[in-house]
Formats: structure tokens, C-alpha cells, sequence
């Protein structure tokens, strides 16, 4: 039973190195796809069409009540020291260093993650990236590598949008709805707000960007060898849930390593 | 002459699902002879797509050596690879067509990946290719709006597109109609006749398949047979051969023995 035990633990611990090897192997041929011709522009363009805009709207959305919330919940806490004119230094603040970057990469990965994980599985289980290879068209140039880019490109800006929609929401709730003088929200937020604060949250957004479509592009990419994945459509699904749950587990993960360094 | 593939001692295992392992080519040597017509055949789970995938570079041997054109597929990477590869066309089992692009960017994709031709050339040089395999009007459909047989046909106009000295066909009559299955074989032998490639058939369409062998490898745990000619097939003593030619070619095709 207990070699059984030692076996198992071998051979799972050997299954997650190869894995993270292949992993690791995979974001380097990633991103040399940058540097290999012809570079498709193109499709980069529609990727950033599909990824940024198309991410728009629900950034939007949930910018907009994550900044109202932030808003009330800002007003509510700090009306019990008298202090609600610290409400914009503290929703400007939390929003730029970390749930702007955080929720859009979270909100990306869900919405745009997914649909590059399944897009990638398909075609490798339907043997369209094994036609790729045979006909010496380097699938990673041409199919990885732009969605990199375009992510790359698309989240830091949706996370300036996220920002800018979520702190005007915070100002609707906090001066709006509730009684906070407009003059002393403002002067809070630009006398809080340094250029250091804006650069982790940049800094954030472009690593997010990198696990999220690293992972998602990854998994679906390897989805045949994948353990208890199973075979078919079924596969895919799956590791399809997988990557978004892992992208999201390390985007949180990473969050706070780079605030804990960063910071 | 050099062989267009040459396989040397190859061995290919896999760990079964109760972790046994379970030797699917056990020490291979064969060769294939250039301009020629070669089928490998053999029941499913007996290595067919495994024989192809090592010969494309997709799958690596745990020893052996498989050359093509004398240079060996197994040690080679990255730009040697892809050069390697581009002497082949593959048609896939499942056609591998891209499903978001069109029959017309599907057939151009090699051309403009891989060529620096003009948009206009490649435009008359992939509407010949779809005339001559009788597609044309159906440059703008998607491989979803496609039947099986047209699927198949696209797919073989992708793989000429380079003019490969090798095509590979993996089960290129896989559920298809008898009719189609014949045209298939028709345009496989036309297309051949015309442009003076080595093919490698991988089917278990049997016997029909034959008829175009000038060669045949039948593939059976993980050891191989190679007749030159059908009729040999037939006749040999071999108890494993006679059982692969009942099952799969019916009675008839051993009336010979009855004869005895």
C-alpha cells in the first residue's frame, strides 16, 4: 500500500513538472512569435477588436457599480470618524491599485479567456493545429502569438477604463446621492494619487494580462494531454473551466505577491 | 535510388490505462519507394496514424531512426523541421479544415503563409486547383456548409497547394458514400498520374484500396508485413495474414484455399 502511496505521489509530481515545463516551453515559443515573419496585423487588430472592445461594455458595468459601491461603503465607514472627505483619495485609491486591474483581468478572463481556451482546444482536437504543423506554419505565429499581443494591448487600457468609469461612480454615490462636498472629493483623489500608484497598477494590469491569456491559450493548446480531462468535446469543456479557474486563482495570487513587492 | 520514407528499427510504446506497456511498432524497417503508391493497412489500435505522425515529426520514437529522403525526421528541429515538412501534404482523417475560414482561404492559407505570391496569383492558382477538383462556386462556403466527400476534396486541393513530393492520405474514405469512396480513389489516382507524387495511404478500406497499391504494409502487433502486389496478400500461408484477409476482405477473397 505504501510504495502504491509513494508511486502515486511520484508519478503526480513528475505529470505537474512536465506540465509546467511544457507550460513554461510554451509562453517562451509565445512570445518569439513576435519576432517571426510574416507578422499578421490583422489578426491582431480583430483580436483587440474581440478582446478590448467586445470586453467594453460589461468593464463598464461592473466599473461603474464597483465604484458606486465603493462609494457608499467608502461613506459609510468613514462618516463613523467624520472623515468623509477622505471618500475620494480612498475610492480612487483602492480602484487604480487593485480592483481595477484585478476585476478587469478577473472579467477578461471569463469573458475573452474562455473563448481562446475552447477556440484552441477545438482546433486541436479537430487536428486543425496538426494541419498547421504539417503544412510548417508555425501555429504559434500565427495563432498564438496575436491573441498575446492583443491581450496584452487590451487589458492595461480596459483597466484605465475600468478606473476612470469606476472613481465617476464612486463620485456619483459619494457626492451625488450622499452628502460629500464635490471640491474635497476631487482634492482628495489628486493629492492621494501619486505616479507610483498608477505604475503598480499598470504594472499589474500587463502581468495580469500575461497569466490570463498564458493560461487560457495554454491549456487549450495542451488539451489532449491534460490528466482526467477526458477525450472530445468533453475535454474541452472542461479544460476550458480549468483555465479560467487557474487564470483567476493566479491573477488573485499575483496580486498580492506584486502589491507585497511592489508596494 | 533513395527510398522517399525509410523507417530503421523503429520502436513506439505507450502506457495503457492499467500501466502496462504496450509496444505498438516493435522494431519497424520498411521503406517506401519514391513516385509509388503505398498502403498501410492493418486493424485500428495496430499504429496506422501512429506510423504517419512519426513521419511527420509529430510524435517522437523511443528508438529508431525514420528518414525522409534520406535525411532523418526524429533529430530534427525548428528550421530543419519545417523544411522537412514542406516536402509533404497531409489529408487528414478529419479533413483539418479551419473551420472559420472559407474553402477559398483554406486552400490559400499555404500559399500565403508560406510563399510570397501576389494576391492575384494566388487567386488563379487556387481557382485551378478548385476547378480541377470540381469546387468551383463553392469558394465562400464554410467547411460546416460542406458534405464529406467536398470536405475531403478541399482538403486534398490544401495539401497540393505546395506541390509535396509526399502526400499522406489518413483514412481518406472514412463515412464515406461507396459512390464518393470511388471518386475518391479516382481523383487520388488522376491527381497522382498528373503531378508524380509518393503516396502513403493509411486505410482500412479494404480491398478496394488495392487496387492502386503498387505496394502494400500490413501492420499487426506491432510487427509488419510487406507484400508488392494484392494477390500476394491473398495467397499467403500465414495464419495472422489469413485472418486479417477473412475479416476484412470476406470469404470470397480466399477461395483459393478452398480450392486446396
Amino acid at each position: 500500500m505504501q510504495s502504491n502511496f509513494i508511486t502515486r505521489l511520484g508519478d503526480t509530481g513528475l505529470y505537474v513538472l512536465t506540465d509546467l515545463g511544457k507550460m513554461t516551453l510554451f509562453l517562451l515559443k509565445a512570445l518569439r512569435g513576435i519576432f517571426r515573419h510574416p507578422f499578421r496585423f490583422g489578426e491582431l487588430v480583430r483580436q483587440v477588436h474581440f478582446i478590448g472592445f467586445g470586453s467594453l461594455a460589461v468593464i463598464f458595468f461592473t466599473a461603474a457599480s464597483t465604484g458606486m459601491v465603493l462609494g457608499l461603503q467608502g461613506y459609510y465607514s468613514l462618516n463613523k470618524f467624520g472623515a468623509e472627505g477622505m471618500l475620494g483619495s480612498a475610492v480612487s485609491l483602492t480602484l487604480i491599485m487593485e480592483l481595477g486591474p484585478v476585476l478587469t483581468a478577473l472579467m477578461v478572463a471569463g469573458r475573452a479567456g474562455s473563448a481562446m481556451c475552447a477556440e484552441i482546444g477545438i482546433m486541436r482536437i479537430s487536428e486543425q493545429i496538426d494541419a498547421l504543423d504539417c503544412m510548417a506554419i508555425d501555429p504559434f505565429r500565427y495563432l498564438i502569438t496575436p491573441k498575446f499581443l492583443a491581450m496584452i494591448i487590451s487589458v492595461p487600457l480596459l483597466t484605465a477604463v475600468f478606473d476612470v468609469v469606476g472613481i465617476a461612480g464612486g463620485y456619483v454615490a459619494g457626492v451625488g446621492l450622499m452628502d460629500v462636498n464635490s471640491g474635497s472629493f476631487i482634492y482628495g483623489m489628486k493629492t492621494s494619487v501619486t505616479n507610483h500608484d498608477i505604475n503598480l497598477g499598470i504594472i499589474k494590469s500587463f502581468v495580469f494580462a500575461l497569466l490570463v491569456v498564458w493560461i487560457c491559450c495554454g491549456r487549450g493548446y495542451f488539451v489532449q494531454e491534460i490528466r482526467g480531462a477526458g477525450f472530445g468535446a468533453e475535454s474541452v469543456s472542461r479544460v476550458t473551466t480549468q483555465a479560467v479557474v487557474f487564470s483567476s486563482i493566479s491573477v488573485l495570487v499575483f496580486d498580492y505577491l506584486l502589491t507585497a513587492v511592489i508596494l | 535510388m533513395t527510398p522517399a520514407i525509410e523507417f530503421k528499427n523503429v520502436v513506439k510504446t505507450f502506457v495503457k490505462g492499467n500501466g502496462g506497456i504496450q509496444a505498438v511498432l516493435d522494431g519497424v524497417s520498411f521503406s517506401i519507394p519514391a513516385g509509388k503508391t503505398t498502403v498501410i493497412a492493418g486493424g485500428s489500435g495496430q499504429g496506422k496514424s501512429v506510423t504517419l505522425k512519426l513521419v511527420l515529426g509529430l510524435m517522437q520514437p523511443d528508438s529508431g531512426q525514420v528518414l525522409v529522403h534520406g535525411q532523418d525526421v526524429t533529430r530534427a528541429k525548428g528550421k530543419k523541421l519545417e523544411q522537412l515538412r514542406t516536402q509533404f501534404g497531409v489529408l487528414f482523417q478529419g479533413s483539418a479544415l479551419f473551420d472559420s475560414l472559407t474553402v477559398f482561404e483554406n486552400v490559400a492559407l499555404p500559399l500565403r503563409e508560406r510563399t510570397g505570391r501576389t494576391e492575384p496569383e494566388i487567386r488563379q492558382q487556387v481557382g485551378k486547383t478548385l476547378a480541377q477538383l470540381e469546387l468551383t462556386g463553392h469558394e465562400d462556403k464554410y467547411p460546416a456548409q460542406l458534405s464529406g466527400g467536398m470536405k475531403k476534396r478541399v482538403g486534398l486541393a490544401r495539401a497540393m497547394q505546395l506541390n509535396p513530393s509526399i502526400m499522406l492520405f489518413d483514412e481518406p474514405t472514412t463515412g464515406l458514400d461507396p459512390v464518393m469512396t470511388q471518386d475518391i480513389y479516382q481523383l487520388f489516382a488522376g491527381t497522382q498520374a498528373e503531378f508524380g507524387f509518393t503516396s502513403v495511404i493509411v486505410s482500412h478500406d479494404i480491398p478496394k484500396i488495392f487496387n492502386l497499391a503498387d505496394q502494400v504494409i500490413i501492420l499487426n502487433s506491432g510487427k509488419m508485413d510487406i507484400f508488392d502486389s494484392p494477390e500476394k496478400i491473398q495467397w499467403s500461408e500465414e495464419p495472422h495474414i489469413q485472418e486479417f484477409v477473412k475479416t476484412t476482405m470476406g470469404k470470397i477473397y480466399q477461395s483459393h484455399l478452398v480450392e486446396k
